[in-house]
Parts: structure tokens; sequence; C-alpha cells
């Protein structure tokens, strides 16, 4: 589904990413790890498209198609979907109003009509309740006011609506207490298909104790230095990054 | 009216302002140039009693002696008040029996308006009085509201008419003298609009103008008196486009609203007048005065959204004179380009426990300068007066400009007075989070416009607020990189 061949990408002078070489098959979990400023939220995106950042060399296809010149929209048409670290503020503008103007979006892109009032009513219903969200929650402003957790909550249930091909969790574990980690965890396995696939950006293991992913990359000054099974993660829980650190100079 | 999606994505695609054409219709314009016999002329022509005459000439004497003020934070070339002709009327016979008698371009600039009467007549409840260059050409919904015993008519024709009830009211809001514009329009007005709710009738439907400026190098002085008699209620809509001109074209307008005791007057205005093309040539002065006055336990609702004009200049105000009085100003200007505005509000606290409430929303694009001007002012016996302001700017780009000037007069010491001012960006973040989610960057901008103005959208009429966003889209198309 998704293959990306050695790639470099900067912002102004400085380079981030410094040839990554990853392939996720569709029904997988990957999870990439690594210590901060390595380069993963970069990486995811550099994967969005955001402009931001300078792709140097190297590809990122998704089903066989190059993105290098699809635009951050389109991405997301075509399934991409980023929940971001921190997720923007738009006052005024309610959830529901939100993911109404983006699912109608990509369905025009798609060539499609509008969805019909009664069934986003109910994909809305269906998805708030999977979410344990409450009603209220989707008539108050984008982000506007949510507390850490409300935020991402709020990124898995815009996941949930809008059912990407490939979702790309960035630190949705961060701000995040206990229950509210076990209620976004479970919300994203419900999500998983074998059609679909999910990237989780990570610092600790302790999200991958509920999404359990099937390879693990460790990330370090722009590179996958290793990779592995899930029990790459109670490794590095216990040794720490500066082993693969130092395993990176030596080679 | 159905607006959907396609509709929208369509507008997006007309880069161009999109009301520019000009309809060739036969007029009867008066020669270039302003003196008393002109305004004489003016008031012959629309066949005044003599005290309007004299009321006229009086006005004129004023603005004579004035100066054409300079503090706005606005400039601009000064119109050449000698090079404008002051009268302009479609040459046809200017009332209609039925539609069938109007002149099929003039119908068809309606179409093209999409504000054609037929369609109008079938809208629920919206009665359309237009005014097309100057003059009155068709008012519709008269009979339901003659039942009510309610007034609504061209200016003109209330004179006419209704003398007695015009010559009560007319300038006891805005006096000839109160300020240049007002005296100029005082002195030369050729129509407008009049509305009377008598006691206690509360207006069944929503009264609606639209206003439109036609003939090359004709100003504009539209006249507006509403009178809500005590406890009556009216909702008033007034929208305006205009065809696209290369020189300047002058609108002084002056609207009087007078809420007498427990009336309540809700005014809402989308303006779109021709802006000026994208390198700042053409486009309307909008110099307008607009002020209410409410007497006991009265309310006035201002709600504006300005897209248009050049260079707008322009206050609706309250005089809050009746105790337990109530003042409301909810406004959107957006500026794009190198649109100029100096707009916000007056409130007069007079009489004892009145309250106001001020919500601005200013949006700035292009090269755009966008000034909030607001006065609140609480006078020695006005105790127990309250007021809540908020300004908020709206910033896209960096070339454009935001600039806030709260005034606060307060003369007795049990006054509260709140304000609060916020400015802001529209984010990169903010547009690449939308993108992520599959919104393009125009769409994404309308969506967070729409999101910042919508305390005010909220405040309009069902119809008019469908307008209004389609308004703001198109207003700042292209203005984020």
């Amino acid at each position: 589904m998704l293959k990306i061949n050695n790639l470099h990408a900067r912002v102004e002078d400085k380079e981030i990413l410094k040839g990554i070489n990853l392939t996720v098959n569709a029904g997988e979990v990957h999870a990439i790890m690594g210590p901060n400023g390595s380069g993963k939220s970069t990486l995811a995106s550099v994967i969005a498209g955001k402009e931001d950042f300078e792709v140097t060399e190297g590809e990122v296809i998704l089903d066989k198609e190059n993105l290098e010149d699809v635009s951050p929209e389109d991405r997301a048409h075509k399934g991409v979907f980023l929940s971001f670290q921190y997720p923007v503020e738009i006052p005024g503008v309610s959830v529901t109003n939100f993911m109404k103007t983006a699912i109608n979006e990509s369905r025009k892109a798609k060539g499609l009509e509008d969805m019909p009032a009664k069934d986003m009513l109910k994909l809305i219903r269906e998805k708030s309740e999977l979410l344990e969200i409450d009603r209220k929650f989707l008539s108050r402003s984008l982000n506007e006011g949510f507390s850490g957790g409300e935020k991402k909550r709020n990124e898995i249930f815009q996941m949930a609506m809008l059912e990407p091909k490939l979702a790309i969790l960035d630190e949705t574990d961060s701000g995040l207490d206990i229950d509210a980690l076990r209620v976004v965890a479970n919300g994203v396995n419900k999500l998983k298909t074998k059609d679909n696939a999910v990237i989780v950006i990570t610092h600790y293991q302790r999200l991958l104790e509920y999404i359990v992913p099937d390879f693990i990359h460790v990330l370090h000054d722009g590179k996958i230095v290793k990779s592995g099974t899930k029990e790459l993660a109670l490794e590095l829980e216990e040794k720490g990054y500066d082993w693969l650190k130092n395993e990176a100079v030596v080679k | 009216m159905a607006y959907t999606e396609e509709e929208l994505k369509k507008e997006l695609e007309t880069k161009e302002y999109e009301y520019g054409f000009y309809t060739d219709i036969e007029s009867d314009t008066f020669p270039n140039g302003l003196n008393e016999e002109i305004v004489v002329a003016i008031s012959k022509k629309k066949e005044e009693p003599e005290w309007m005459t004299e009321w006229r000439l009086e006005a004129f004497r004023i603005w004579k002696e004035m100066e054409e003020p300079e503090w706005a934070n606005v400039t601009y070339d000064k119109p050449d008040f000698q090079a404008i002709s002051y009268y302009s009327a479609p040459n046809k016979k200017p009332k209609y029996d039925s539609l069938d008698e109007v002149d099929p371009e003039l119908l068809d600039t309606f179409k093209r308006l999409g504000i054609s009467l037929d369609e109008q007549k079938k809208l629920a409840g919206v009665a359309v009085d237009i005014v097309m260059d100057s003059v009155s050409v068709a008012t519709t919904f008269k009979k339901t509201l003659g039942e009510k015993g309610i007034i609504f008519c061209s200016i003109s024709e209330a004179i006419r008419e209704y003398p007695e009830l015009v010559r009560k009211h007319l300038g006891t809001v805005v006096p000839q003298k109160d300020n240049f514009y007002a005296a100029l329009n005082s002195a030369v007005f050729s129509d407008g609009s009049f509305c009377y709710i008598p006691k206690g009738v509360r207006c069944p439907m929503e009264l609606s103008t639209y206003f439109r400026i036609n003939q090359a190098g004709t100003g504009q002085f539209e006249r507006t008196l509403v009178v809500a008699d005590e406890g009556s209620y009216v909702s008033y809509l007034e929208g305006c486009t205009a065809p696209s001109r290369d020189e300047n074209q002058l609108h002084a307008a002056v609207v009087e609203l007078i809420a007498l005791d427990d009336a309540e007057i809700k005014y809402s205005t989308v303006q779109n007048w021709f802006p000026g093309n994208k390198e700042g040539k053409g486009g309307v002065f909008n110099f307008v005065t607009k002020r209410g006055i409410c007497e006991k336990n009265a309310k006035i609702s201002w709600t504006q959204v300005e897209t248009g004009s050049a260079v707008t200049w322009k206050y609706p105000s309250c005089i809050l004179k009746g105790d337990n009085s109530i003042g409301e100003f909810y406004s959107i200007a957006v500026t794009n380009n190198f649109q100029q505005a100096d707009t916000g509000t007056k409130m007069i606290h007079l009489g004892k426990n009145t309250r106001s409430t001020i919500i601005s929303k200013g949006i700035s694009a292009g090269k755009s300068q966008n000034s909030y001007r607001g006065l609140v002012q609480v006078g020695s016996r006005a105790t127990n007066a309250r007021n809540f302001s908020q300004c908020d700017s709206l910033l896209m780009g960096n070339e454009c400009g935001a600039h806030t000037f709260p005034y606060i007069e307060a003369k007795n010491s049990t006054a509260q007075i709140e304000h609060e001012a916020t400015t802001s960006k529209i984010g990169e973040d903010q547009i690449f989070y939308c993108n992520q989610r599959g919104i393009d960057t125009e769409k994404a901008i309308a969506l967070i416009v729409n999101g910042f103005s919508k305390e005010v959208l909220n405040k309009l009429p069902m119809e008019f607020a469908v307008e209004a966003q389609k308004l703001l889209e198109i207003s700042l198309e292209g203005s984020v990189g």
C-alpha cells in the first residue's frame, strides 16, 4: 500500500529525513519510535504532503502512485489520514460542521453527491458511540478549549468518520490518561480491517500494549536504524534509545 | 433559495466581480453640478410639497458651509461635487401595475441579480421594494401590509401620500447639519424607502429593499426612514449590489430609525458594492449615516455584512434615550485588495438602565485597511448603563492592516463598560489541518472566516445569512497564497 524509498526531506536548510525506507502493506500496523528530534513527526507531515518540507530525494508511493505532485487535500481524498500531535483550533466551526465539510469535499473529489443528512447523522451517531463521545461535544468549536485528551479523541473520531486507507497517528498517546488511552486504542482497533493500515508514532511502548503493532521501526537522526517485531518495544523500554544510537554510530 | 455545494463551487471559480454589468435603460439625467436650482429641480421633479423643497434648500445652504471630514482612517481622492449629476431616473413611467409593463431589460437585470420579482413574490414572506437608479419601480406585497396598516413605500411616495408622518420624523435622528454627507443627502436625496409600523403591530414579514447604482457618474443619495410606533416590531433587510465602473461612484445614504416606546427594529444590511479591481481602480465610495433612536423599553439592532466599496465610512448608531432601552450592533467588515473601511458604531446612553452590545468582526486581506471606530458614551443621567464591546480582527497575509479605535466617555459612575479585542491571523497550520482532512485551501478559508464571523451571521435572517456567507467567500477568493 505505502512504499517509501530513500526519502530525504528538509525544512529550510536543515535536512531532517536522511534516507527513509519503509513498506506498509494493507492489514498491517507499524509503530515508529525514536527519541525527540529524530524526524518522526516530519515523516508523518511529509507523507501527508505538508509543503513546509522539501523532498530532496526519494519518493512516497501510495497504491503504486507517486505522491510527489499530489496536494495534501488530494492525498486525503486518496485515503491518507494524519492524527495530529497538536490539533489546531478553528473557532466558530463545530466538529459536526467540520466533519460534514471534510466528508463532502472528499465525496465531491470522487464525483459523488453530498452525503444525505440522514446518512451523515447515522454515521455520526455510530462513530461517536464507538469512541464514547458525548453528542454535545460535537457542537463545540473544533478543538477550542478542548483538553489534551479531548483533542486526541476528536482526532480519532475524525479518523473513524473519514475511514482512511492509511492512518498515521502522531503521538496520539501524549496527553491521554489511562482511561482515555484505552478508549482511543479500542477505537483504533475496531476500525482496523484487512484493507487498511495504521502507522503509530510514539515515544513510549505504553500505547503499543493496546494497539499491538506487527512491526516496529526505530528512527534516529532521520534514518530507520532498527526494525523488528513488537518485542523490540520492550527492549527499548528497558534499555532506552542510547544503545541504538551507539549502534548506529558503530555502523 | 436552495444553495448547493455545486453553486458555491461555481462561484468560487468566478474570480471577477460577478455583478459587474451595466443595464442600458434610457434615463432622465440632470446636468452635472449642484446649486439651488438643481435642488429645487429635484424637488419639483418629485412633485414635493413646498416644505420639503424648503427643507432641502436649508440643507444645501448648510452643506455649502461645511468641510468634507478627514478624520477617518482612509485616503482617497475627494469627489468633485460639481462633476456629479444629482438626479437620474429610468425614463419609462416609474410605476407599474404588473410585471408585464416593466422594461424587459430591467427584469433581466433583476434576474441576473437573482432577485426576479416572480421568485421574490413566491418566497416566503419577503416584500421587495426595489430602488433602481433612484426611483422605485416596483413594490410588492403592499396589500398584505396595508391590511395591518403598515406603510412600506418609496420615500417620495411617502412625502406625497403621508406628508404629516414624514414631516414629523424626517431629520429628527439625523439632522441636516449632522455631518457633511448627511447635509448633502438631505439636499439632494433622490429616493429611498419609508416604513411605518402602527402601534402594537408585529410586521408579519421581513421588509427588504435592494439598492443598485446603475447610471454612470450618478451619485446615489438614498434616504430611508423607518418608524416603529409604540409596541410594534419590524425586521428590515437591505442588500446592495452595483455594476462595475471605472470612475468612483459616490454613495451617501442616510438611514433614520425611530423606535417609540416598547418598539423593536431590526435592521440588517448586506453590502456588496463594487470594491474596485485588483489594482485598486474604481469602486464605490460609501459614506453613510445610519442612526436610530430608542424611546422607553425600545430596542434597535443593527446587523451588517460589509464586503464591498472601495472606501467605506459608516457608523450605524443608537441613541438610547428612553429608560431600559437596548442598542445592538453586529458587524462583519471584509476588506480585500485595496479596499479601505472605517466602520463601527456609536452607542449613546441617555436613559436609565440602558444596555448596548457591540460585536465587530473585521477581516482584512490583500493590501486593504480595516478600521473599527466605536464610541460608547454614557450620559450623566444614565444610571446603571451597561455596555459590552467585542472587536475581533482577522488578518490574511502580511500586507493588510487592522485598526481599532474605541472611544469611551462615561459621565455616570454606575456605568459598566466592557471592551474585549482580539487580533488573529489565519495560520498555515489551520489551512494544512483542513487540507489534511480533504478540504482545499479556498474552502478552508471560507470555513475559517465563516467560523470567525458566526456570532454575527447568526443574527441575520436565514436567507440573508446564506447570501452573506456567499459574499464572504467571494470577497476573499485568492487572498491567501
